[in-house]
């Protein structure tokens, strides 16, 4: 694999736009990168090296994961290897954190933030450049203001994923993705909750990673459309239905929740499983996000998932309704 | 269940076939069965695993984890295989875990200790069957008492592992007769005695009078006995056992130890030695390729020279820090010296690891304490170890066997 070009990041254009919503800024598209193209919205699974924690690259592939995350520092010290799709992550740019650091009420790049952010250090890690901490930087930002202006391929949202409030947070998103341009990606960092994917998605985002599912995978927690399943609890020691009877993934394929409760004890193989389950339950999630945005039926395709997931616990939460509220899609 | 000999000099080169519930199973002789920990092959999932060259036929899974299990199992109804999700294997299943330690001291005239995740179990013969009963195994050990192993075992208790080894096989062949849901399944006699020659001959002997499928050498575990007596009295065992049905041995691995019970008339291993490879973080990269091929002598020698280098140490911190259970069959990936080590972790090996990644990348991966390492070791190891297996049969079948001794007992001897 050859490492990232140095220099100057070349004009043509990542996003080609497919479909968008009717109603709400939700795109659906293709990310063309040096190595292949990425439908989007996508969902990138944080990974060095292009695996995710105990998956094999040949089996991130096979779950339909054509980029992750991926640190270039550790691929410095490594070379030739890897599966075609997978090094499309490696050849993508984005931008790079704006030298001139925007200052807090200062910038016009923070004008017309809601007031009241936290100020506290975020770290950023981009793909291009390693681990960055931004000292002083007050609260959420975009990378962006004086940004919007230049020629990348591409715009990152960062500092949303420290579990800040939820009313903060979805306002934020939807103020960045107005204010990017609509033809080039916009990458929300961090974030990767099912029903914030759906929200983010609503409001203009293109791009997510996060370590949530793999991380969860790895206390033994499975993710599904009403919500998940701790499979370390006693409920699940005789419960010999598959984790989701309607994932295709291998695991769910071949293996009990009572199964996997009791390999959960003994081998480390129980938490590769719940690994590849949970990103493929991602992977599908992100499709049937795009499909439906493809289909022009993205809001039915929003009310049906929080129906799904909230049904039976009261509904929706408050934020989740105001934000779709406010780019047209109103739940029952 | 057939066995077949092809009568080779050396060691009984042959295979099993007929096993499973579909009589489709094999398993070629000498072999070694796949270790798993609750019926997967630790750290691999079934798509992994089967990226693995040379996984054999029969899955070898520990009695403890599934005896905790007993209840769901017995809820479930349809057998253990199938509850694991590996409905058409063939499974064996053993009296203990070799990598759990049994504590001594614990077995009683009617009962064995068992341990597992959540402590000791207390079992009966009865209780046994039980729990045979819901597993349904196509292979089992019988249960038994092997308790000889700490090196202090006298004559006298010598004398009570075979009297109430023998007691337990008698009691548990009439409840399996009872026992539809085991009548597909082989019974393995356990062949106790600890290091007492008259023992071990009675214990052979009268295990040999009952209908037993094959028979497992039991006690040779551990380090306690000496190695002439170990080698004399496994000699001595098998001499008094069948041709016809094959003979297990638990708790020997290493690469050097399994040619001589080869030689010694043993057919089956166990494979948790290349897992406790892959738990100390090392890669086996002994040679077993002793054919005069220009090309595979040259593989040969960076094996052997890597083997070599184990002991030269650059740095005199790094010979406190080599874990002490390593083998001079391996290397230990995690020292310093790899971190730029751009080459495969084994030349000339093709397993996914090595095909893939460098041996930088696995000495990153273990450092940093990823998941991934235990995962590319394992298939790593797994590979090798049933490669050597191959090789062994290999040998049986040119008369090579005496050069793959020299070759392996040569690297026995490596120092680190």
């Amino acid at each position: 694999m050859a490492a990232p070009a140095a220099g100057p990041v070349p004009p043509v254009p990542v996003l080609r736009i497919v479909a968008e919503c009717g109603r709400s800024r939700a795109r659906a598209g293709e990310l063309r990168l040096p190595h292949g193209s990425v439908p989007c919205p996508v969902f990138m699974p944080v990974g060095t090296r292009g695996t995710a924690k105990g998956l094999t690259a040949a089996q991130l592939a096979a779950l339909g994961c054509r980029i992750c995350l991926g640190n270039t520092f550790h691929l410095g010290t490594r070379p030739v290897s890897g599966t075609g799709g997978l090094r499309g992550a490696l050849g993508l740019t984005l931008s790079r954190p704006c030298p001139e650091l925007p200052n807090p009420g200062g910038d016009r790049s923070c004008r017309g933030f809601p007031a009241g952010f936290r100020r506290s250090p975020r770290r950023y890690r981009g793909v291009t450049g390693g681990s960055r901490s931004v000292p002083g930087l007050g609260g959420p930002q975009i990378w962006g203001g004086a940004m919007t202006q230049r020629d990348v391929p591409g715009f990152a949202i960062g500092g949303l994923s420290g579990g800040e409030a939820k009313a903060q947070f979805w306002r934020t998103v939807k103020l960045s993705t107005e204010q990017l341009p609509r033809d080039k990606p916009r990458y929300l960092m961090g974030v990767g909750y099912a029903t914030d994917l759906v929200v983010c998605v609503a409001l203009g985002c293109d791009m997510f990673d996060c370590v949530f599912p793999t991380r969860t995978a790895r206390f033994g927690s499975a993710l599904v459309p009403w919500g998940s399943l701790q499979l370390k609890n006693q409920q699940f020691a005789k419960d010999f239905r598959p984790i989701d009877a309607d994932c295709g993934c291998p695991t769910c394929q071949r293996y009990s929740r009572a199964y996997l409760h009791a390999l959960l004890r003994s081998n480390t193989a129980a938490l590769h499983l719940l690994t590849l389950h949970n990103i493929a339950y991602q992977m599908k999630l992100m499709g049937s996000i795009r499909d439906s945005i493809v289909q022009q039926r993205f809001p039915e395709f929003v009310r049906e998932f929080m129906d799904t997931m909230y049904g039976g616990r009261g509904g929706p939460p408050a934020w989740a309704r105001e934000a779709l509220e406010s780019v047209g899609i109103t739940l029952a | 269940m057939r066995l077949k000999l092809l009568g080779a000099g050396g060691g009984r080169l042959g295979s099993l076939a007929g096993l499973g519930r579909g009589g489709a199973g094999a398993l070629a002789l000498p072999g070694c069965l796949l270790y798993t920990r609750t019926g997967a092959a630790p750290h691999l999932s079934h798509d992994t695993l089967r990226e693995v060259r040379g996984v054999p036929g029969v899955a070898h899974i520990a009695l403890p984890a599934l005896a905790e299990i007993h209840d769901v199992l017995e809820e479930y109804k349809e057998g253990a295989a199938k509850f694991m999700g590996m409905p058409d294997a063939v499974i064996y299943c053993s009296l203990h875990d070799p990598v759990t330690p049994c504590p001594s001291g614990y077995n009683t005239n009617k009962t064995v200790s068992l341990w597992g995740s959540s402590g000791r179990m207390e079992v009966t013969a009865s209780k046994f069957m039980d729990i045979q009963r819901a597993i349904q195994p196509d292979w089992f050990q019988c249960i038994c008492d092997g308790d000889t192993i700490s090196g202090e075992a006298g004559r006298k208790r010598a004398k009570k592992s075979v009297d109430r080894s023998l007691s337990f096989l008698d009691i548990c062949l009439q409840l399996q007769e009872k026992s539809p849901e085991l009548q597909g399944s082989v019974m393995f006699g356990a062949i106790e005695g600890g290091d007492v020659l008259e023992e071990r001959l009675r214990s052979a002997r009268e295990t040999a009078k009952r209908p037993v499928g094959g028979f497992l050498l039991d006690g040779f575990q551990g380090s306690a006995m000496a190695k002439e007596t170990k080698l004399k009295l496994i000699a001595s065992v098998t001499a008094e056992l069948p041709e016809d049905k094959p003979r297990i041995i638990h708790g020997v691995g290493k690469p050097d130890e399994v040619l001589e019970c080869i030689e010694r008339g043993v057919d089956i291993f166990e494979s948790f030695f290349p897992f406790q490879v892959t738990e100390r973080g090392c890669a086996l990269v002994f040679s077993y390729n002793c054919h005069p091929d220009p090309e595979a002598t040259v593989l040969t020698q960076n094996g052997i020279q890597d083997l070599e280098k184990n002991g030269v140490r650059e740095d005199q911190e790094e010979v406190s820090k080599a874990d002490p259970e390593m083998t001079p069959f391996e290397i230990s990936l995690k020292d310093k010296k790899y971190h730029d080590d751009f080459g495969p972790v084994l030349e000339g090996c093709s397993c996914y690891c090595c095909q893939r990644h460098t041996r930088a990348y696995v000495h990153h991966l273990l450092v940093t304490n990823e998941l991934l390492a235990g995962v590319l070791l394992m298939m790593h190891n797994l590979q090798h170890y049933f490669g050597f297996f191959g090789a062994v049969r290999d040998a049986l079948r040119d008369s090579k066997l005496e050069q793959l001794k020299e070759l392996v007992f040569r690297q026995a001897l490596q120092r680190h």
